[in-house]
């Protein structure tokens, strides 16, 4: 089961702003990219063509693991507005 | 003043609906709050509530919450590349169980409704985006809409605690502090998981799953048989994610492929999947708890057993006894920081700061042998076992020579001279 299947199981209702954001420059020069492969959901991904971070934020499980991996401290994060985000039926 | 109670809570897990419920009772006016729509829809956990604390709280909980099972069997499983190792622990039917199985979604929601039952004033779908600080005092909260005053303020916020953050009270935390867990809750009708789990409707199984997949990282598996659903996840500690450079949801789809776990779900459908982290820091990483006008409880004041997995309790026991001081401190008029610290000394009276404090130093020490610990213990168990059942065409005594000069090549029987010291350590420790 590939996390695109995984994350399909799930209820978001989708914020009308990312909760989420980064400073391109900064992931730049960023060699570890961990954003890109600790998250649960798979949310960022690193495009070599306009050298910059892909942030699906509508996917995020709302964990907070990216903000503390980031080792240039380059997460903006908040959680998204009040009755947004993810909903867990089953947790 | 418009807008004003006695006290905030901002949180409603287990830890904030406690602090709540207890002051109600106490006659005290409590506002709840909680971002998600309704209590639990933002929670996740692997996971049991355990009997004693939860009954300090919820008296009527074992007749009256939506609980799934009682957790009457924990199993371990000690898992090799391709074998394994598994024993548990089964309590007589007679006993009341220890813990049981619960889902968020359904418990936190029960628990919202007995504290509004018991008066609690309970605010959902509201986000707290910070708290209100006058002269170093926190006086009340701002919300997406409007502010909201009161004496006391409980921040129960949870692990990534925002607003302890906000007024200095924690740092950031650090990688090696917290666990990214993935779980995924798979549908199976109830007479497949009894017979799985030789259970029956009155009782269930849990399960700790060590190493395979998750060797050479401070990691562990989880399962938890509910009624009609069984949980399976993994949390590994987010610096050795880095460090390995492993995507989460890759380590739990190797986990589900290990022979040892995979007929636990064969044919069941996912029905969901999730994530949430849990603090690791213990007491070494413990925020200052108070401050004027404030307290920290639960996941937020990184209140987590991380040995015995116990979190929900610890949460539970906070709540309370925040509570109770917040009550003591509205009967005197006195919200001062100074008064608040009965908090940090009733909590150090209790089970929480002591157990964390016996466990100060165990993560450390339990990173620094994780290989042992993850690898080799479970390779030697299942080479054990494989010498005492496995009928080949060689002598035995030839085959407990291998296992012999096994035991010594491996260093095992070294490796195992610290962790054995620590643990009498910890018995005798004052
Ligand atoms: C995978 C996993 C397995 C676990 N297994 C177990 C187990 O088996 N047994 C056990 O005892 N413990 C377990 N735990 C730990 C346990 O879940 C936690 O310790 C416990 O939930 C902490 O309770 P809490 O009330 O402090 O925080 P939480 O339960 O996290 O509740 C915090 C609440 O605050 C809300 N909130 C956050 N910010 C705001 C804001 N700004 N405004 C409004 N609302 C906000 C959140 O939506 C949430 O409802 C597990 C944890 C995980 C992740
Ligand atoms: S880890 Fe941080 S700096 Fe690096 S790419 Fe990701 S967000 Fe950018
Ligand atoms: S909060 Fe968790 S799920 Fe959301 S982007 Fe960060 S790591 Fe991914």
């Amino acid at each position: 089961m590939n996390i695109n299947e995984k994350l399909s199981t799930l209820k978001y209702n989708k914020d009308k702003d990312s909760h989420l954001s980064v400073d391109n420059n900064i992931c730049r020069k960023c060699i570890k990219k961990v954003c890109t492969y600790i998250c649960p959901a798979n949310v960022y991904e690193w495009n070599d063509n306009s050298s910059s971070l892909i942030i699906r934020y509508e996917n995020c499980l709302e964990c907070g693991a990216c903000k503390i991996a980031c080792e240039k401290n380059n997460i903006q994060w908040r959680y998204p507005s009040a009755g947004c985000g993810v909903k867990f039926k089953n947790g | 003043m418009e807008n004003k109670t006695e006290v905030i809570v901002i949180g409603a897990g287990p830890s904030g609906v406690s602090a709540a419920i207890v002051l109600a009772r106490a006659g005290k006016k409590v506002l709840l709050i909680e971002r998600a729509d309704n209590a639990g829809d933002k929670n996740m956990f692997g996971g049991e509530i355990y009997t004693k604390q939860t009954l300090e709280i919820f008296p009527n909980f074992i007749k009256e919450a939506p609980i799934e099972r009682p957790l009457t069997e924990q199993g371990f499983f000690l898992i090799n590349n391709e074998d394994s190792v598994k024993f548990s622990y089964k309590i007589s039917p007679e006993k009341e169980a220890d813990s049981y199985s619960v889902i968020r979604s359904k418990w936190d929601r029960w628990c919202v409704q007995e504290a509004q039952k018991a008066g609690v004033i309970f605010a959902p779908k509201t986000l707290v985006k910070e708290l209100i600080v006058e002269n170093d005092k926190v006086i009340g909260i701002q919300t997406e809409l409007e502010k909201y005053y009161s004496d006391i303020v409980i921040i129960a916020d949870g692990v990534n605690s925002l607003l302890a953050k906000q007024i200095g009270l924690r740092k950031e935390i650090s990688d090696c502090d917290v666990t990214v867990n993935v779980k995924e809750v798979y549908k199976l009708n109830k007479e497949k998981i009894e017979d799985r789990f030789n259970i029956d409707e009155k009782s269930g199984y849990a399960a700790k799953i060590l190493g395979g997949p998750l060797k050479n990282m401070f990691s562990i598996g989880f399962m938890f048989t509910n009624k009609e659903t069984l949980t399976l996840g993994v949390g590994i500690s987010l610096d050795d994610l880095k460090r390995l450079e492993k995507k989460p949801y890759e380590l739990l789809e190797e986990i589900k492929k290990h022979p040892s776990v995979s007929n636990y779900i064969k044919g069941a459908e996912v029905i969901e999947y999730s994530s949430h982290m849990i603090p690791e820091g213990g007491y070494n990483k413990m925020p200052k708890l108070y401050k004027a006008g404030v307290m920290v409880v639960g996941d937020a004041a990184m209140l987590v057993n991380n040995v015995h997995f116990e979190g929900t309790n610890l949460a539970m026991l906070s709540g309370k006894i925040a509570a109770e001081v917040a009550t003591e401190a509205l009967n005197s008029g006195d919200y001062s920081e100074k008064f608040l610290a009965l908090y940090d000394k009733k909590l150090r009276e209790s089970i929480v700061i002591k157990d964390l404090i016996t466990h100060k130093d165990t993560v450390s020490f339990l990173k620094k042998h994780i290989k042992t610990i993850t690898e080799l213990y479970p390779e030697i168990a299942c080479e054990m076992f494989k010498v005492v059942t496995s009928a080949s065409n060689e002598p035995k005594k030839i085959i407990y020579r291998r296992f012999f000069m096994k035991l010594i090549k491996s260093g095992v029987i070294f490796k195992s001279i610290p962790l054995g010291l620590f643990a009498i350590r910890k018995c005798l420790e004052k």
